[in-house]
């Protein structure tokens, strides 16, 4: 973990509720896919964890969507430096899977999916990504994954645009050797039940601190307790103890 | 610079400066020590710790509030054997000051075995005995709302160990200083206050508690005032030291709640927002005593006028 200012070079929309910032600062403590940064923002106390959608040299890229009072911050901020921990949680381990590789997004889950099918299009992996979405207008990152050379599926829950359902519609008849997957807590668990597959899943839970100090964000799991910031936010999916 | 006496003396233990992170707020020490050298802290009191492994309550567990947070994290800690046989040698790797051993229960009895366990450890100087978690025993209801249940406690634990005990005590009652005056009586070494104050957040959009046990303990920023007007009151009825604590941000805080009555100071929710917060603190502390002409810090101990 490293607390470090990030400049911020862009923030720009990619729909009516999801931004894109790019930051500038140093990213030394992020070392793989799937981790997440924690932002504090003038006037709220807790920090934002956000989750990593691309780290290139010294360029962060986070996608958010717009839900609430920080979000709503950094919605406005077009310039300006953030205090941001960096290197916070533990990401998707990429040593796991095997040759063919499902990636599956639904919502701001996609992000965090786009750096690790980056890495693994970089490793040689034949990668398919299915983005999950309600409506067309929500649509981000369907190009960007292409660019990637992932062959890319887009579902939408009412048929705006590909394949009409959810995410586990869209992964069917498909063949591969392992997923990685990041979405809302029912669509992870829709994925769970929709393939005897391995993979790992991303959770999502509200934080206090983000590093592992306040036990705001624990789990059971099968082999123990978790922390989300922490341990997690990977679980994978041997280990995962649906409650909710 | 550098001249200025930060030194106390916290039953009977000399520490370099008084700042503590409380309880809850550091974990086992170990973590932050990965950030920096926590042998800076005059030391610090370890997570809440009882007889058995607790996972805590459901989630959410945390909520944010204006200055500051409320959390119903519910004593989540690996058991009291554990913490000896585990934490406390892996904290002996990066820390070689004694340190503060929180010690929480459901029953007189657990209390005992728990504070008797943790006794028995080189490593830790003193018990702090909290009988004020807010996240515990349905709702608030604990030993630390009156006087009674909480004399009983502090009496039954004092009768068992060697270490001086300290009472953590509760914001959420009619008279502290009725609670203070019991736990004294009953042998309490020392007083630690104020743990998190009963508080509550509403979602609009589901019309739900925000956070799954409906209500936790609030902290942070927003509590200084509180915490600096009940250490006041129960440093002026009691003899024994108080240690200080709620809403911590500054080294001026930390005069603040000096200058109330306070020996020591611990530092909570700060930690969690910026992990240096403490360190930070520590650093400071001489630049501002020299600000308020203060050269040491004992002489400022209960001093407001």
């Amino acid at each position: 973990m490293k607390q470090s200012l990030f400049e911020i070079i862009e923030n720009r929309p990619l729909t009516d509720s999801v931004m894109l910032m790019r930051l500038k600062g140093d990213t030394s403590d992020i070392t793989g896919p799937g981790q997440f940064v924690n932002i504090k923002l003038d006037g709220l106390f807790l920090r934002r964890p956000i989750s990593v959608c691309d780290c290139q040299g010294d360029v962060l890229t986070l996608i958010y969507k717009v839900v609430g009072k920080g979000t709503e911050v950094m919605k406005n901020m077009t310039c300006g430096k953030l205090d941001i921990l960096t290197g916070l949680g533990n990401g998707y381990d990429m040593t796991k899977c095997g040759n063919s590789v499902l990636v599956i997004g639904g919502g701001v889950g996609v992000p965090p999916m786009y750096m690790l099918a980056r890495l693994l299009r970089e490793e040689g992996k034949k990668v398919t990504a299915i983005l999950g979405f309600n409506t067309k207008a929500e649509i981000f990152y369907e190009e960007e994954f292409k660019a990637l050379g992932c062959e890319t599926l887009v579902a939408t829950a009412d048929g705006s645009y590909g394949t009409k359902g959810f995410v586990t519609d869209a992964m069917k008849d498909l063949s591969y050797d392992y997923f990685y997957t990041c979405g809302p807590e029912p669509m992870l668990k829709a994925v769970y039940n929709a393939t005897p597959v391995s993979g790992q899943f991303s959770f999502e839970e509200r934080m206090g601190c983000g590093f592992g100090a306040c036990m705001g964000c624990s789990c059971k799991t099968l082999y123990g307790n978790k922390r989300i910031c922490k341990e997690g936010p990977v679980l994978e999916k041997e280990e995962i103890i649906w409650e909710k | 610079m550098g001249k200025v006496n930060t030194k106390v003396d916290l039953l009977g233990i000399e520490l370099d400066n008084p700042i503590i992170p409380a309880s809850g707020t550091f974990g086992y020490g170990y973590e932050f020590a990965e950030l920096y050298d926590i042998n800076i802290l005059g030391t610090f009191s370890f997570k809440g710790t009882t007889k058995d492994p607790r996972f805590g309550n459901p989630t959410p567990r945390i909520a944010e509030c204006p200055a500051g947070m409320i959390n119903a994290v519910g004593l989540q800690n690996p058991g009291v054997e554990k913490v000896v046989e585990e934490e406390l040698p892996r904290l002996a790797k990066c820390f070689n000051k004694k340190v503060m051993a929180n010690v929480g229960g459901f029953s007189v009895d657990e209390y005992v075995y728990t504070a008797k366990k943790l006794d028995a450890c080189d490593q830790v100087g003193w018990l702090e005995i909290n009988i004020s978690c807010p996240n515990v025993h349905g709702g608030g209801v604990n030993f630390g709302s009156y006087p009674d249940s909480a004399a009983e406690i502090i009496a039954a634990v004092k009768k068992e160990v060697k270490k001086p005990v300290i009472a953590k005590l509760s914001p959420n009652v009619t008279d502290i200083v009725a609670i203070a005056k019991a736990v004294e009586a009953a042998g309490a070494d020392g007083i630690s206050l104020i743990n998190t104050l009963l508080g509550m957040r509403i979602n609009l959009n589901t019309r739900k508690p925000i956070i799954a046990n409906k209500m936790g303990g609030f902290s942070g920023s927003a509590i200084l005032p509180v915490a600096v007007r009940m250490v006041y009151q129960v440093a002026n009825a009691v003899s024994i030291p108080v240690i200080g604590m709620g809403g911590v941000t500054t080294a001026e805080d930390v005069l603040e709640l000096m200058m109330a009555g306070a020996t020591a100071v611990e530092v909570g929710a700060a930690n969690l927002i910026d992990p240096y917060a403490s360190r930070d603190i520590v650093l400071d502390l001489p630049r501002v005593m020299e600000k308020y002409r203060i050269n040491d810090i004992n002489e400022i101990i209960g001093g407001c006028k």
